[in-house]
């Protein structure tokens, strides 16, 4: 089941050194990628059909190709990589960054040289300490050899790399957050255009992409897009690192491509449930996703269309296992309490309507709740869903809504006048 | 004026920093960091120090501090225990932790002892979700914690 395409030198010894990963086919892209113009680099990773790993799924040639719509050059482009990794229930990212540092800087030089970006960006989560301790030794080993700075592996292409260190806000990790924190202030998110285009750093176009997503870069390039294909489904090609966590034997992180079922990667790979106990739900991709009863996901398999199907989302491959002792209105509320205190505060519905539904879900909890504050979370939900400016407020409706209306025997119990 | 003044290897590290940004308001964050670094927290004084090196109000700097967790705006303990106490970490026991540690160290979360050597807190997820439970005690992540490594721990620190 398990690939090695993104995870191919995790097990190897001091892998994030830079004598060991040459020794291992890091930056053997370069050659390759300078012979080529940026608009094949960018046509080879439509073609692969290679999709955003941070939750949205976006093809990455798609949005590269934004780029070209707005640049005419007169203003430089940015390359921004997303590692502000928050997302309960995910932990991909930090294997990347922990055991093949390089691997990102490589897939970094080819995704800058294809966009035209000579200065790129890696924000973290402040809370990578360690992360980013270890990316910035690897940043510095690649200046030093030659493969950052004013010609990157001597090929006369110029790249800067800076990691920025985020401080604590799971909002960040909302592109447009992000580059408003990179620019230094709040981390709120920005208005969507209407139209598809690029993001924008202080008035540049700029991408960003996921850590894993800029990681599967160079695979594509060294191959081609054809080798990349050969995993995956037609729609959602490739590989993903999958993630599995809380009641599960063998929680961790596994390459896998997209396609197999979710039974059995729970069941063979996961080990399964831990103390022998039965499974009761599934939250598939991220708190952000609508939760799974465990009768749903017989048919699943792990891929964009699979999940979205079945009234989920894949998000960010980052499962949660949850055992049948566990009560999901506590769960509900362990989510909500999140969500409560991570929301930004610069949408009213979002900023006072998660502390609502914590506080009414509180009462319920208590067991002084009504029917009436279970209708009440639920129209508040209403008001949450498409009247923000970000997805965080949905993100909260779709828990709520999914929760109560799949597991509604237990709130019903809770209730007051119920029992 | 100001009595917070950066390190030699700080102020270095900003000059660089200065030219890998298009404009320099982007340096707010590292700043703030390096503050957190020599000081252990970020006081008014240094907000209006890192203000007059950006070329802006106190003010802006403060709203900056203020909305991101990691930045804390009073001293803490010379032990920051902070406790993921989101749902993976929750579904692996991440409560029975909590209580160890709060009857452990004699404070309850949210609070510093009085002799300033532990603050405890909660955080939302910190990426661990395959390790959990997890602490992150200042920057170092203790992860598949155990109450038998954490008393071991413990026993270290107190």
């Amino acid at each position: 089941m398990i690939v090695n395409i993104v995870s191919k030198n995790f097990s190897i010894k001091n892998s994030h050194k830079l004598n060991v990963a040459l020794k291992h086919g890091r930056y053997t892209t370069l050659k390759k990628l300078f012979s080529m113009k940026p608009d094949k680099v960018i046509q080879e990773i439509q073609e692969s059909g290679l999709r955003g790993k941070g939750g949205g799924g976006a093809l990455t040639g798609e949005k590269w190709k934004l780029i070209h719509k707005v640049n005419d050059n007169s203003k430089p482009t940015y390359l921004v990589v997303n590692a502000d990794e928050s997302e309960p229930g995910t932990f991909k990212d930090r294997q990347i960054m922990e055991f093949d540092p390089h691997l990102l800087i490589e897939g970094i030089i080819n995704s800058a040289y294809a966009i035209g970006a000579n200065n790129a960006y890696i924000y973290i989560r402040g809370e990578y300490a360690f992360w980013a301790k270890r990316l910035n030794e690897a940043i510095e080993e690649a200046y030093e050899a030659g493969f950052l700075g004013e010609s990157v592996g001597g090929f006369g292409y110029r790249l800067e790399l800076t990691l920025h260190r985020g401080a604590g806000a799971y909002i960040c990790g909302e592109k447009s957050a992000l580059l408003e924190s990179l620019e230094g202030k709040r981390g709120h998110p920005r208005l969507k255009p209407q139209q598809k285009e690029p993001e924008w750093f202080f008035g540049c176009p700029t991408i960003v992409n996921n850590v894993e997503t800029i990681a599967s870069v160079p695979y594509i390039i060294n191959n081609g897009f054809e080798a990349y294909r050969k995993y995956g489904t037609k729609k959602s090609p490739g590989t993903m690192l999958f993630g599995l966590s809380g009641h599960i034997n063998n929680p961790g992180i596994y390459e896998l491509p997209y396609g197999l079922k979710m039974k059995d990667v729970i069941e063979k790979l996961g080990g399964g449930i831990k103390n022998n106990k039965k499974l009761k739900a599934v939250i598939p991709g991220g708190s952000s996703c609508h939760i799974l009863r465990a009768d749903e996901i017989e048919d699943i398999t792990l891929d964009y269309e699979s999940l979205k199907s079945h009234g989920s989302s894949l998000g960010t491959g980052g499962m949660i296992i949850i055992d049948e002792e566990t009560s999901i209105p506590e769960v509900m509320k362990n989510l909500v309490e999140f969500y409560h205190h991570e929301s930004c505060g610069q949408c009213t519905p979002c900023r006072e309507g998660c502390g609502w539904i914590d506080k009414l879900l509180d009462k319920i909890l208590s067991k002084n709740g009504t029917k009436e504050d279970l209708d009440t979370i639920l129209d508040m939900c209403e008001v949450l869903n498409g009247k923000t400016i970000c997805v965080f407020a949905p993100s909260v409706a779709y828990i709520a809504t999914s929760y109560i209306e799949k597991f509604k025997g237990e709130f019903l119990s809770l209730l007051k006048d119920s029992r | 004026m100001s009595s917070f003044k950066l390190n030699e290897a700080n102020e270095e590290k900003f000059q660089k920093l200065l030219k890998r940004y298009p404009d320099k308001s982007s340096l707010s964050l590292p700043l703030l960091w390096m503050v957190k670094e020599q000081n252990g927290w970020i006081s008014k004084d240094a907000i209006r120090y890192i203000a007059s090196k950006l070329g802006t109000t106190p003010m802006q700097i403060l709203s900056i501090a203020s909305f991101y967790s990691m930045f804390n705006l009073k001293p803490i303990g010379k032990y920051h225990i902070q406790m993921c106490k989101t749902l993976s970490c929750k579904l692996c026991g991440s409560n029975k932790i909590k209580e160890h540690i709060e009857k452990r160290v004699g404070v309850k979360f949210g609070e510093t002892t009085k002799d300033m050597k532990f603050t405890l807190s909660e955080v939302e997820c910190l990426g661990s979700c395959g390790t959990a439970p997890v602490i992150q005690l200042n920057e170092e992540y203790i992860e598949n914690l155990t109450v038998e490594k954490l008393d071991k721990l413990l026993d270290e620190l107190l």
